[in-house]
């Protein structure tokens, strides 16, 4: 597997692993230490949804939608449903609305957490990897409490939501959303103040302005680069017209703009559901819609943890969809993947490419080929991780040092919202 | 060999170390499993280690119906796990397919390419679910069935070898 340049060096990566989420595979070219090459192969996920959407009625759809992600459920179904009400013209209830932005916020904040652990694991940081998953617990029950389920809420229908929110739960959200702004405050303090942590991300995976214009980047990758897109703002759906949004820009441009983007994004949506909350409108949560379809068109969007979201329907006027396209926030940060990689170095690849937070999982081995000895080394994801880990810290930034005290009196908050 | 089959079976039952693959799931169900990882539900508290090598692992913690793209990385990982092996599939989709069932790249559940020991329904399972079903597989685990299981294992290769070869002519 070698280049015909000497001292190349190709890596291929993945695709399967046992990791986090789906598998992708990589191909890298190396030169000395630096990526110059970067092949990106993902599809192993591939279970043709979109065939499958298309024979069944719009009412199994819903299911079906919430399972194209088990991590941003909530989004796709939401961009499904109001697609659909578009097209029939229903006007859905305002208390639904805002029970849908409640849970898309919920729903952020669960995998911006899940993001920030992912993230802290691939630079070594397991500390903070298992303070950010234990925070999401807290996200999770809320999500369970409101939807009854922790993941794949099913809360969305056609013409609404199926369950609604009474002063009990209100005020329990409330309770457990102090104690999660406390953490998400401490995280951020982290991320602005920690040196080790900004010396290991700054400049990593760097995407700027330009770049992320011609790539046709989205969600918190967009923004890091300074693009304030954020469809909430721009193109207002559900009950966001109504909602304060401050759409949050950074202009690193990097994996280092990346996190504080993600991070204030959750105080954000903290304060969003707060707003909601207090201003839940009354009334009824249901509009009734009708099963079939009128013949017709629509897009709609959606603004993911991930990014902007597009679905695509396409009806014949019967009660199954003619077609149904969804362009998932991922797809589009994946193209600007290989720009981040190329020119940096091998060590930084785990983290530039958990920092787009995509949908990949691979640990696979890697075969380190090295073309002047012949001499063959075996990578997985996982070994590739504690190498970059090893080549930080032989370079004098080692994570593994930053000592995260207990958010003061945590303890005694999580009891007192048990209670 | 009576006392070693013995021995490794008590030494499984003490610390069974897991590997995690995904064939196709929404990440539902995986996100859930990772969960039952971190601090709230700790496996690792009870001696569960969760390990990146299937040359190391004991149980195949599969989630998602099998896809045509990784059918083929599923059977290479759980050949090279080292018998006696166990499989649970975790999710509804694991188990039948579930919703994805007669998708044209979906092959069904995890049971049309491999052996599974444990079927762990849900849409998505919860951690607590994964903890009780990796309890189950254990308590199940005396030192019989060890004997057993590792000869039906081979049977099962040798009937999947014929099956691989089915599909491949289709
Ligand atoms: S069982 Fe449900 S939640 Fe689990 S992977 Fe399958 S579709 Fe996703």
């Amino acid at each position: 597997m070698s280049d015909n340049s000497s001292n190349r060096i190709v890596i291929p990566l993945g695709p399967q692993h046992p990791a986090l989420k789906e598998p992708g595979s990589f191909t890298l070219t190396l030169e000395g230490e630096k990526v110059v090459n970067a092949v990106i192969g993902i599809g192993y996920n591939h279970r043709g949804l979109e065939k499958a959407l298309e024979s069944r009625t719009y009412i199994q759809n819903l299911y079906m939608i919430e399972r194209i992600c088990g991590i941003c459920s909530h989004t796709h179904s939401v961009a499904y449903c109001q697609a659909i009400e578009e097209m029939c013209g229903v006007e859905i209830p305002m208390r639904a609305k805002y029970i849908r932005v409640i849970i898309a916020e919920l729903e952020r904040l669960h995998s911006h957490l899940l993001w920030l652990g992912v993230a802290a694991h691939e630079i070594g940081f397991d500390t903070l990897f298992m303070y950010a998953w234990r925070d999401r617990e807290m996200v999770l029950d809320m999500l369970a409490e409101l939807c009854g389920n922790r993941v794949n809420y099913g809360i969305n229908t056609l013409g609404g939501v199926r369950r609604d929110i009474d002063d009990n739960d209100a005020h329990e959200i409330k309770k457990i959303l102090r104690v999660l702004h406390n953490q998400i405050s401490y995280y951020l303090e982290l991320a602005t103040n920690e040196p080790t942590l900004i010396a290991r991300l700054a400049d990593v995976g760097k995407l700027n302005h330009d770049d992320a214009l011609k790539f046709g980047a989205v969600g918190p990758v967009a923004r890091a680069a300074g693009i304030a897109n954020d469809v909430r703002k721009i193109e207002p759906y559900a009950a966001y017209d109504e909602v304060p949004v401050n759409v949050i820009t950074d202009d690193h441009g990097d994996v280092l703009g990346r996190t504080l983007v993600r991070v204030k994004e959750m105080l954000e949506s903290i304060s969003i559901i707060r707003y909601c909350l207090d201003n839940l409108p009354a009334g009824e949560i249901l509009a009734k819609v009708p099963r079939k379809v009128p013949a017709g068109e629509m897009i709609s969007r959606t603004e993911a943890p991930r990014g902007e979201n597009i679905h695509y329907i396409n009806s014949d006027g019967s009660d199954i969809p003619y077609r149904i396209r969804v362009r998932a926030p991922s797809e589009a940060n994946w193209h600007g993947m290989k720009h981040m990689l190329e020119g940096s170095f091998l060590a930084d690849v785990p983290i530039a490419i958990a920092a787009i937070d995509p949908c990949y999982s691979c640990t696979d081995r890697a075969i380190f080929v090295n073309s002047d000895n012949g001499e063959s080394r075996l990578y997985d994801w996982k070994g590739l991780r504690e190498y970059s880990i090893k080549w930080h810290r032989d370079r004098g930034l080692n994570i593994a040092d930053i000592q995260i005290p207990m958010a003061k009196n945590y303890i005694q908050i999580q009891r007192k919202t048990n209670d | 060999m009576g006392i070693f089959k013995k021995l490794v079976s008590w030494g499984q039952k003490k610390s069974p170390w897991i590997i995690h693959f995904n064939a196709g799931a929404c990440n539902g169900c995986d996100i859930e499993f990772i969960d039952s990882l971190t601090p709230k539900y700790d496996i690792e508290r009870i001696g569960i280690l969760q390990h990146g090598s299937p040359r190391h692992a004991d149980i195949l913690i599969c989630t998602g119906a099998v896809t045509l793209q990784t059918r083929d990385r599923l059977i290479q990982i759980y050949e090279q796990m080292a018998s006696p092996k166990y499989v649970i599939a975790v999710g509804t989709c694991a188990c039948t397919g579930g919703i994805f069932n007669g998708c044209y790249c979906v092959m069904g559940g995890i049971d049309t390419t491999i052996p599974v020991d444990v079927y762990l329904p849900g849409c998505a399972v919860r951690p607590e679910a994964v903890i009780d079903a990796i309890d189950k597989l254990l308590n199940s685990n005396d030192k019989d069935k060890t004997k057993k299981k590792a000869k039906s294992d081979k049977q099962k290769e040798v009937s999947e070898e014929s099956n691989e070869e089915k599909s491949d002519e289709q």
